[in-house]
């Protein structure tokens, strides 16, 4: 007999204002029990619709079930079999637009927390589960994979277990990616990034950082060096600025160099690192994606006293997950919706305020979202001390400056097919953000996914 | 890791070190830098590539002691190691081989970044004067090496302790007004130098025109954070994929140098507590 709890076991987690002063995870995961209970909320349908909403196809009921019987570790297999980053995707998926999204228990009531039961599934692999023995034959190939984030290290551990010499080349000097530089530690703990790496490497993929494509070596260069196929996960890594007045002022920082500085140079230790990040006591943050909102909660346990977003859209636009708008709102954020910033106003330099014109909402536009409208004189400065912007990012145009033949949109994003991966060049495939522009980690895994399967399909019969 | 096989201290304030560094060393070109990171937990930190060797896939670096990090690099000795060294970054310097004749304009260890330009002019066959300032006659840096290649090497001190007294757009100003013809001018040095230099070639009478090197505070050197944005012709540039080298003319200098003291009391904070730790030890 199915729990028919209209609702998800709770997820346990710190309390609002204590953790808004720290870096701690923010939610700390369910138990066994807990989770086994929440597992018996799957009615295990027949055809399966919470997985036609999982881009890389976890086989959601089947690992659910050995959850329901307490069996951990059978469960973890099942959903490696089809997802290499488990412990990520729990964490950071838009569940609610994906596979929780399509779950029938949520029709009437909450939907199965299958994001909660995968990361319970992979945190306890973490603490208990035994390494794999691994027995991979190597076929003499050589690929290259450039860029360490989600869809990077999906294409190379793929093609690394069918027995590909793998090498990743990484600009930064630490692996990951967004998982790295722009998550927040209380929302993906680094350790566990870097855990999930070192499965990576496990597999006998080499990593090497502190090499630049396009810059240290390249594309061509990696071919005269021998490799096969190359594959392209470069991420959209480049900050977009509103090219409002104001924006060199000191004290605006796009949301990547502000959570870059704070992250991967681990600004959060403040007074035991070098890198400085400065935050005044009021700050805005113009955005409303995750981005924005772990830029704002970042914000908050820094110290400001004060944090805003602010959005030129609607409520019902907010592309945040869920969870972390409410997270936010929790911590004390304030949204200031349907604003959208014209200005930003300086002295001697510093900023002292944003001004934002108040919008209303019109037609829908291209996006099928309606598009806001400014309504006059209704400008307001809010007073703040820093701004950040978060307002999209696009591809680093490093690589497609240097590489002949590869064609890209006008945007920037490198132009595939998109069955394959394949580029406009031969043998050069490209896949995550770099070609579909900002998009989510999972997207990522699933294009570096389809990469390698076309790559070993083409060499396979070289 | 990246070993250093060598070290010199070129003055009390100034190192130079040859790092070997393979990838930088077998593509970087003039004008291009790399970004240093000392030790893990380190902050990341441009320096301009001073020198090459592509034989012994090394490149040479030549950093002032300014602050933190800086002073932690100047410890560490030949066979010692760096944590990251990535590079060559920025765009190569726009060295025209047309130009007949070019004026090099340095301050300070500005001449370093300077250096590796006005020899790759000179190997091409474009005639190169320099001049070189410094506070004092041990700040002029790379007199020698200038004096290999360079037609003329002007020196220009405050205190007259070396060469003429004065700034070095005394000197320049001298040169203009002799009628010496240059096609070029690059400046590398201080903001406020550059920015002096740049008021003086722009003037209609002379109208030469003048690159100079930008040196915002920078973070991936990639073209991630923007961090590094400078204002050139009325547009937001990253110097660090845009530049670090750009028409002197159309720089907005008040606002580089307004953003470069953006971390000051940051900075004065860690150097404090670095200064705190060498009294303990
Ligand atoms: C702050 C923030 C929060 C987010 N939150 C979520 C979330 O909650 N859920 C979600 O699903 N998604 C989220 N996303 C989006 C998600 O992280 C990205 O869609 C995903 O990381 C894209 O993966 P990728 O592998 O394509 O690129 P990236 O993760 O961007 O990795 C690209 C890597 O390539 C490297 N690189 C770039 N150029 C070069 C070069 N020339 N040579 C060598 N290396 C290079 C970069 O340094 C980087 O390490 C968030 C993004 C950000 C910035
Ligand atoms: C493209 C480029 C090339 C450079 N080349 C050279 C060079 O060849 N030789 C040399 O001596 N210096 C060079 N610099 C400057 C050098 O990077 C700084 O002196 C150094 O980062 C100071 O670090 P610190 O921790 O010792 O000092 P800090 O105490 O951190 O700061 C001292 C001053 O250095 C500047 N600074 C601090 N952090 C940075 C940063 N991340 N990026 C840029 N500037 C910063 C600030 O203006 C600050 O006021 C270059 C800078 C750039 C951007
Ligand atoms: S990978 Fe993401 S979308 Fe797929 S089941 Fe897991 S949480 Fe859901
Ligand atoms: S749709 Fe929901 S209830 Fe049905 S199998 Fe999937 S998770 Fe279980
Ligand atoms: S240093 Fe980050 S964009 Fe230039």
């Amino acid at each position: 007999m199915p729990n028919m709890s209209p609702t998800k076991v709770p997820m346990p987690q710190q309390d609002p204002n204590v953790r808004n002063k720290n870096f701690e995870e923010v939610a700390t995961g369910y138990t066994a029990e807990m989770a086994m209970e929440e597992a018996t909320r799957c009615i295990n349908c027949k055809n399966r619709p919470c997985m036609t909403g999982c881009p890389v196809n976890v086989p959601i009921p089947g690992f659910i079930e050995q959850v329901a019987a307490g069996n951990f570790e059978k469960a973890y297999e099942i959903i490696t079999s089809e997802n290499a980053l488990p412990a990520i995707c729990g964490r950071v998926c838009p569940q609610e637009n994906q596979c929780e999204g399509k779950c029938i228990r949520g029709i009437k009531g909450e939907s199965v927390s299958i994001g909660r039961l995968e990361r319970f599934v992979a945190d306890y692999h973490m603490a208990h589960g035994a390494k794999a023995e691994l027995n991979i034959e190597k076929n003499g190939k050589r690929v290259a994979v450039v860029g360490s984030g989600p869809a990077g290290i999906t294409c190379a551990g793929e093609l690394a277990k069918k027995g590909y010499d793998v090498t990743i080349f990484e600009a930064l000097h630490k692996a990951g990616g967004v998982l790295s530089y722009g998550i927040p530690e209380f929302r993906l703990p680094k350790s566990l990034v870097a855990k999930e790496l070192e499965n990576i490497t496990d597999l006998g993929v080499d990593l090497e950082t502190n090499v630049v494509i396009g810059r240290s070596l390249t594309v061509d260069d990696l071919f005269a060096r021998g490799f096969d196929a190359v594959f392209l996960g470069t991420g959209a890594g480049l900050p977009n600025f509103l090219r409002i007045p104001g924006e060199n002022l000191l004290g605006v920082y796009s949301a990547n160099e502000f959570l870059t500085r704070v992250n991967l140079m681990k600004g959060y230790k403040k007074g035991e690192v070098p890198t400085p990040v400065k935050v005044g006591k009021r700050v805005a943050v113009v955005g409303a994606g995750n981005v924005a909102m772990d830029a704002a909660r970042t914000a908050k346990r820094l110290g400001a006293e004060e944090v805003y977003i602010v959005y030129r859209r609607g409520a019902e636009e907010v592309p945040a997950r869920k969870e972390e708008v409410e997270h936010a709102k929790e911590e004390g954020v304030i949204f200031k919706l349907l604003n959208n910033p014209v200005e930003i106003h300086g002295e001697d330099g510093w900023v002292t305020g944003i001004e934002v014109v108040a919008q209303e909402l019109g037609e829908p536009d291209a996006s099928g979202r309606r598009r806001p409208q400014p309504i006059e004189g209704s400008n307001t400065v809010i007073p703040v001390e820093t701004v950040v912007i978060a307002i999209g990012q696009s591809p680093n145009p490093l690589i497609r400056q240097t590489t002949e033949g590869l064609e890209t949109q006008k945007w920037g994003g490198i132009i595939v097919n998109e069955e394959t991966g394949e580029s406009t060049r031969e043998h050069v495939y490209a896949g995550g953000d770099v070609v579909t522009g900002a998009a989510t980690v999972i997207l990522a895994m699933g294009a570096g996914k389809k990469a390698a399967k076309a790559i070993d399909e083409s060499l396979k019969e070289m | 890791m990246y070993k250093i096989v060598k070290k010199e201290v070129l003055n009390s304030v100034v190192v130079m070190m040859e790092i070997e560094a393979p990838y930088v060393a077998a593509r970087c070109e003039a004008g291009q830098f790399v970004i240093v990171r000392v030790d893990e937990d380190g902050e990341r930190i441009p320096l301009t590539i001073a020198d090459f060797d592509r034989e012994r896939n090394t490149v040479e670096i030549i950093f002032q002691v300014v602050g933190y990090s800086t002073t932690l690099m100047a410890k560490l000795n030949e066979g010692d190691y760096l944590q990251d060294f990535v590079g060559p970054l920025g765009q190569p310097a726009p060295l025209n081989k047309e130009w007949k004749r070019v004026i090099g304009v340095a301050g300070g260890v500005g001449a370093a970044p300077l250096y590796p330009q006005a020899k790759k002019l000179a190997e091409q066959g474009t005639k190169v004067d320099v001049i070189i300032g410094g506070r004092t006659a041990e700040l002029v840096l790379l007199k020698e090496k200038f004096e290999k290649f360079c037609d003329n090497v002007y020196i220009m001190t405050d205190d007259g302790s070396l060469g003429e007294q004065g700034v070095v757009t005394k000197k320049l100003q001298e040169l203009l007004d002799a009628g010496v013809k240059y096609d070029h001018a690059i400046a590398i040095g201080p903001l406020i130098m550059m920015k002096f230099v740049v008021a003086l070639t722009k003037k209609p009478e002379y109208n030469l025109p003048t690159a100079v090197s930008l040196n915002p505070i920078m973070i991936d050197g990639t073209g991630m954070c923007g961090g590094c944005r400078v204002t050139v012709g009325g547009e937001t540039k990253f110097a660090c994929v845009d530049g670090p080298d750009f028409d002197g003319f159309e720089v907005d200098f008040d606002q580089c140098m307004k953003r470069q003291t953006f971390f000051k009391e940051e900075e004065h904070e860690c150097m404090m507590k670095l200064q705190a730790d060498q009294m303990q030890n």
